[in-house]
C-alpha cells in the first residue's frame, strides 16, 4: 500500500494550508512532486490515487495534471535522471555532440535506462540555463557548461557515491 | 418586479439585430439564423466552460462598439466573446475569417483518420459536414498520420481517439451532467487524448450523454456500432416515463426496429435534455416507447433521404410527365457511348477504363 | 558604465542574507510604501514608465489600475517566475543572487495592490532556487517584513512558493493561474482577465520577477528619477541574458540607451563572437520574437543604428525589426545554420503546446515535421511556401500568444534566410555535410561591423 511518511504527511499539511480553505486541490503539483521523490522516482497510479484521497478529489484530476507536465515521470526510471536540454541555444553551444557522448558511453538511447538502473536519458526542451550551455538537469540540480570530460566527471561521481 | 432588460444593437454581416446583454455573438447570429452563423465545433450551449478551442467560429469584430468603435487587433472567437451595443461583426463578408477559418479545418482533419465509410457517426458527424463546406479536396499534410493506442471504455461507449477534435465537450458532460467523471483528457500538446489512463468503464448513470455530445464519430454508441447507415434508418420522436429523466427521446428505427436511441436534437444539433443510460442502452423495442412521430430533419442532411415527416409521400410528378409510361430506363447509354460495352469483359482491360481503351478492345475482338 | 538598479549589490558577499541585505539599504522601499496610500504607490509605478519585462512590454501601472476592487472579495498578486522561454535565464539570475530584492518588491506591490497572500509560482526545474527563496522569506518574516502588522501598520502579508512542473505554456498568466489552482495549464479564454477574475476567481494580477524587482528601486529613487533612465518609453534598466556564439555570456543591466552594436562587441557585454567568428545573426528578445540578419540586427532599414531599447528593437515591424520581448538575447556565428536552429524552435514550440485549441495543436507538429525534412536534405522548393502559409494560419488564430511565439520565428527565418532554405532544398546532400555560412549577408557585415 503506497502511503506518504508521517514525516511527509506533515509537509502536505504545511503545504495544503498555503492555500484558503476548500482550495486544497491548489497543492496538487506540490504533493505530486512530493509523492515522485517518496516513491522512487516515479508516479504509480496508487500513488496518485493516494495524492487524490488526500486531496478529496477524483483520481482523473490527478491523472490529467500529471500527465500534463514534463517532469512527472509515470515509468519507473533509473538511479539519476540525465535530462540533457537540446533547445537552439544549447544546439549552438554543441548539445547535440553531449547527447551522441552520453549515448554511446553509457550505451543507451533517448529515453532508456542502462542495464544497472543508474542511468536513464532524457531529452529536453529549454531550462533556462542557456548562457551556460550546453547543459542538464540531474534531479534537483543543473550541471552546465558540458563536455565529454566533464560528463565523464558527474558519471564517475555517481558510481563512487553509489 | 424583474428589471427590464437592456438591448444591445449589434450587426452581423450586414444584418442589424437587438439582443439582450449577455448575449455572445454566435448565439446572437443564430438568432438570425442562415448563413450568417459561424460553425461551433466545441461550443455548446448547454455546458458551462465550453466554447474558444476549435478556434472554427472565429470573426471579424469590424466595429467595437458605438463607445469604443476601434475594430479588435485579432479575429475572435464568436461562442465567448459578448456582443457590445452597436457592435459589427463580420463572418462570411470577410475574407480573412475565410481564410482562417479554411486554416481551422485544415488542421482538424489534418490527423483525421477520414474513415467515414467505416464510421458510424457518418451522415450526422460535425466535421464532415465542415471539412465539406471549408475542405479542400486533397490534403497538403504528406507525414504519418497520428495514432493512439485503444482504450476500452465499457460495454456503451466506443472510443475512436484518432477522430477526436478534443473538444473537451464529454470532459464537461460527464463534470455537469453526470454525476462521477472517471474519463479526462490525458498528455499535452498533440499527443493529448481522451482516456481514463488505468481501464475503467464509463457507466454511470447519465454518461452515455457523451456519444450526443461528441461532433466527431470519437464516441459512439457500442450497442448501435456497425448495425446501420443512419441514413437508412428512420428517427421518431418518442417517450416513456423514467424515473431518472424526461424520457423524451429519439429512436432511430430499421422496419419496426429500433437501433438506436438518442436524446432530441435541435436545429444547431444541440441536445433539448439530457437521458439517462438506462433510456438510452437497455430500452430497445418499440413497445418500450409511445412514439410520437417523425423527427423533423433538415432536408439539407443526408437523413432526409427517404424520411417522410408527413404521412403521405411527395406526389409522383414522374408518371405524369411520361404520359403515364413507366419506363424502366431513360435512355440507353450505349446507344451514344462506347464505355462500358456490355459485350466487353472489363476484365480484359489493364489499368483504368476509358473511352479509347473500349475501342482498342471491340477491334481487336 | 551604466547605471544598475537590480544587480547593483547582487555581487556583494553575503547578499542572499537578510541582515547584508538590509545593511546594503535593503527594505527601505518597503519603509517607504507603508507609510503611504497604495493608491499613490501605482500612480508612482504609473508614473514610472515601467513596462513588463516578461515580453509582452505592457505598462505595469496601467494593469495594476485595471485591478477590480470588490467590497469582501481577496485581491492576490502572482509573481511569474515560470521562465522558460528559449534564451531567457534572467529571473533564475536575480532570484538567485539576490532574492531579498524580488521578496521587497513583491511585499510593496502587494501592498499597492492589496494583496495579502501573494505566490511566486516557478518553474519547476528551478528547484534549488525555492530553498533559496524560502530562506528569505522566512528571514523577511522573522525581521517583521512578513506575517502579521508589518512594521506595525494594519498590513498583513504571506508570501508562498509554489513550483511548477514542466510546462513553459505556463508563463502565460491565465495558464499559470490554472496551474497554481492543480489543473492542466491550459490558457483561459478571456475575456474575463485575470484583473477581474483570475486565481480562484478573484481579482488578480500576475507580474513577472524583474518587473517586481523593479518597483524597489521606482520606489527608492522615485518615479521621476527613475523615468529620466533609459529613452523613451523604455524607462529603467532592463536585464538582459546573452547566450548563444559569444565570448561572454551572462545576465546583463542595462540603461536602454546602448546600440546593439556596443551590447555585442564591447568586453562589459557579450565580449564579441566567440572563437573570433562573425556575426550571422540574433535573435535579440527570446526564440518567440522574430530572427534578424547581422544588417538588420545593428542597423535598422533605414540604416540608423539599432539600439537596445522597447522601440529601437522593433523599429521596422516585422519587416526588417523585432522586440525586445524577455531579453533574451540569443546570438548565431557565421557556422550555424537558420534551418538546423529553427527546426528547435519548432520542436520546442510543438512540445510545449497545451493541445487545447486546433491551430497551435496541429500547425506546431506540422512545421516541425517539415522543416525536419528540409533540414535533412528531403525538401522540396514548395515545403518553403507551405511552411508560409502554415504559420500564417496558426499566427492571431489561437487561444494564448503561444501560437504567435510558435509562428513568428519561422516565419522570421524564412523572410530573412529565404535564400539558405532553398540552398537546402537544392543541396540536398551537401546540405548534411555543410552549412551556408554568411552569404550576402558578410559583405553589408564587413561595413557594418
Amino acid at each position: 500500500m503506497v502511503k506518504f511518511s508521517e514525516h511527509t504527511m506533515k509537509e502536505v499539511e504545511a503545504i495544503i494550508a498555503r492555500y484558503p480553505q476548500g482550495k486544497q486541490k491548489s497543492a496538487l503539483i506540490p504533493l505530486l512532486h512530493l509523492a515522485q521523490e517518496e516513491f522512487g522516482g516515479w508516479l504509480s497510479a496508487e500513488a496518485m490515487d493516494h495524492v487524490a484521497s488526500i486531496l478529496s478529489i477524483e483520481s482523473i484530476e490527478v491523472y490529467e495534471v500529471a500527465t500534463f507536465y514534463s517532469m512527472f515521470n509515470l515509468q519507473p526510471v533509473g538511479k539519476h535522471v540525465l535530462e540533457v536540454c537540446q533547445t537552439g541555444p544549447c544546439m549552438l553551444r554543441g548539445s547535440d555532440d553531449i547527447i551522441a557522448y552520453i549515448k554511446s558511453k553509457l550505451g543507451i538511447g533517448v529515453g532508456e535506462t542502462t542495464a544497472d538502473g543508474m542511468f536513464t536519458l532524457k531529452t529536453v526542451e529549454c531550462l533556462g540555463a542557456c548562457g551556460y550551455a550546453p547543459m542538464m538537469q540531474m534531479g534537483m540540480h543543473y550541471k552546465e557548461h558540458l563536455t565529454p570530460e566533464r560528463v565523464d566527471q558527474i558519471i564517475a561521481d555517481c558510481y563512487n557515491h553509489k | 418586479m424583474a428589471e427590464e432588460i437592456k438591448k444591445l444593437k449589434v450587426t452581423i454581416d450586414n444584418i442589424t439585430i437587438d439582443v439582450p446583454q449577455g448575449t455572445t455573438i454566435l448565439q446572437a447570429a443564430r438568432m438570425i439564423g442562415g448563413e450568417v452563423v459561424p460553425p461551433a465545433m466545441c461550443y455548446y450551449t448547454k455546458l458551462q466552460g465550453s466554447g474558444g478551442k476549435c478556434r472554427t467560429c472565429l470573426v471579424e469584430v469590424s466595429k467595437g462598439s458605438e463607445a469604443d468603435p476601434r475594430p479588435m487587433p485579432k479575429l475572435v472567437a464568436s461562442c465567448r466573446t459578448g456582443v457590445m451595443d452597436g457592435m459589427e461583426v463580420k463572418n462570411i463578408t470577410s475574407p480573412k475569417v475565410l481564410d482562417a477559418r479554411n486554416g481551422v479545418v485544415e488542421f482538424l482533419l489534418l490527423n483525421h483518420p477520414l474513415d467515414c465509410p467505416v464510421c458510424d457517426q457518418a451522415g450526422e458527424c460535425h466535421l464532415q459536414d465542415l471539412g465539406y463546406e471549408h475542405g479542400k479536396e486533397a490534403t497538403r499534410y504528406e507525414f504519418k498520420r497520428r495514432t493512439f493506442e485503444k482504450h476500452d471504455l465499457g460495454p456503451y461507449i466506443q472510443l475512436h481517439m484518432t477522430r477526436c477534435i478534443l473538444c473537451y465537450r464529454c470532459v464537461y458532460t460527464a463534470d455537469q451532467v453526470s454525476n462521477k467523471r472517471v474519463h479526462g483528457i490525458l498528455s499535452r500538446g498533440d499527443h493529448a487524448e481522451i482516456a481514463t489512463y488505468i481501464e475503467k468503464s464509463l457507466d454511470n448513470d447519465f454518461i452515455g450523454n457523451v456519444i450526443d455530445v461528441c461532433p466527431v464519430g470519437a464516441l459512439t454508441d457500442k450497442t448501435f456500432r456497425f448495425k446501420n447507415r443512419v441514413w437508412f434508418t428512420k428517427p421518431v420522436n418518442a417517450h416513456r416515463a423514467c424515473k431518472c429523466c424526461s424520457g423524451k427521446v429519439t429512436l432511430w428505427q430499421r422496419g419496426e426496429e429500433v437501433l438506436r436511441v438518442t436524446a432530441r436534437k435541435d436545429q444547431w444539433g444541440e441536445v433539448e435534455e439530457w437521458i439517462c443510460n438506462e433510456c438510452r442502452f437497455e430500452k430497445k423495442k418499440t413497445s418500450d416507447w409511445v412514439i410520437e412521430g417523425p423527427t423533423h430533419v433538415s432536408r439539407h442532411s443526408v437523413i432526409s433521404q427517404g424520411h417522410y415527416e408527413k404521412l403521405s409521400k411527395p406526389a409522383e410528378t414522374f408518371s405524369k410527365v411520361h404520359d403515364e409510361r413507366k419506363p424502366k430506363l431513360l435512355m440507353d447509354i450505349h446507344s451514344v457511348s462506347e464505355v462500358n460495352d456490355p459485350s466487353i469483359d472489363l476484365s480484359v482491360i489493364k489499368g483504368p477504363a476509358t473511352g479509347k481503351v473500349f475501342e482498342q478492345t471491340k477491334k481487336h475482338s | 558604465m551604466a547605471r544598475k538598479l537590480l544587480l547593483e549589490k547582487a555581487h556583494v558577499e553575503g547578499i542572499r542574507q537578510f541582515d547584508v541585505y538590509r545593511r546594503e539599504g535593503g527594505y527601505a522601499a518597503v519603509e517607504k510604501a507603508l507609510k503611504m496610500e497604495p493608491v499613490a504607490i501605482v500612480e508612482e509605478v504609473k508614473k514610472s514608465g515601467l513596462r513588463g519585462r516578461g515580453g509582452a512590454g505592457f505598462a505595469t501601472g496601467l494593469k495594476w489600475s485595471f485591478l477590480a476592487k470588490p467590497e469582501g472579495v481577496p485581491r492576490y498578486l502572482v509573481c511569474n517566475a515560470d521562465e522558460s522561454e528559449p534564451g531567457t535565464f534572467k529571473d533564475r539570475y536575480l532570484m538567485e543572487f539576490i532574492p531579498h530584492l524580488l521578496i521587497e518588491g513583491l511585499i510593496v506591490s502587494s501592498f499597492a495592490l492589496g494583496s495579502n497572500r501573494t505566490y511566486i509560482y516557478i518553474r519547476g526545474e528551478y528547484a534549488w532556487i525555492v530553498g533559496i527563496l524560502e530562506q528569505a522569506i522566512a528571514e523577511a518574516k522573522q525581521n517583521g517584513f512578513l506575517g502579521k502588522n508589518i512594521l506595525g501598520t494594519e498590513f498583513d502579508l504571506e508570501i508562498y512558493v509554489q513550483r511548477g512542473a514542466g510546462a513553459y505554456i505556463c508563463g502565460e498568466e491565465t495558464a499559470l493561474i490554472e496551474s497554481l489552482e492543480g489543473k492542466r495549464g491550459n490558457p483561459r479564454i478571456k475575456p474575463p482577465f485575470p484583473a477581474i477574475k483570475g486565481l480562484w476567481d478573484c481579482p488578480t494580477v500576475v507580474n513577472n520577477v524583474e518587473t517586481l524587482a523593479a518597483v524597489v528601486p521606482i520606489m527608492n529613487l522615485g518615479a521621476e528619477e527613475y523615468a529620466k533612465i533609459g529613452v523613451g518609453r523604455s524607462t529603467g534598466t532592463k536585464l538582459i541574458s546573452a547566450c548563444g556564439n559569444i565570448n561572454k555570456p551572462g545576465v546583463y543591466e542595462i540603461d536602454m540607451t546602448i546600440s546593439v552594436e556596443e551590447f555585442i562587441y564591447s568586453d562589459e557585454y557579450c565580449g564579441g563572437i566567440a572563437n573570433g567568428k562573425r556575426l550571422k545573426a540574433c535573435i535579440p528578445g527570446g526564440s518567440s520574437v522574430p530572427i534578424l540578419p547581422a544588417n538588420l540586427l545593428l542597423k535598422t532599414a533605414k540604416g540608423e543604428t539599432r539600439y537596445m531599447n522597447y522601440e529601437s528593437l522593433s523599429e521596422g515591424g516585422f519587416a526588417s525589426g523585432s522586440m525586445m520581448g524577455s531579453g533574451g538575447f540569443i546570438v548565431l556565428d557565421e557556422d550555424q545554420c537558420i534551418v538546423r536552429h529553427t527546426l528547435t524552435l519548432a520542436r520546442f514550440y510543438r512540445h510545449e503546446s497545451c493541445g487545447q485549441c486546433s491551430p497551435c495543436r496541429e500547425g506546431t507538429g506540422w512545421m516541425e515535421k517539415i522543416l525536419h525534412k528540409i533540414e535533412s536534405g528531403k525538401g522540396v522548393s514548395s515545403d518553403i511556401d507551405l511552411l508560409w502559409d502554415i504559420q500564417s494560419k496558426i499566427e492571431g488564430n489561437t487561444i494564448c500568444p503561444l501560437g504567435d511565439a510558435a509562428a513568428w520565428p519561422v516565419a522570421a527565418a524564412i523572410r530573412h534566410f529565404r535564400d539558405e532554405f532553398e540552398w537546402h532544398v537544392n543541396h540536398p546532400s551537401l546540405c548534411l555535410t555543410q552549412n551556408y555560412g554568411l552569404a550576402h549577408y558578410a559583405d553589408e557585415l564587413s561595413v557594418v561591423a
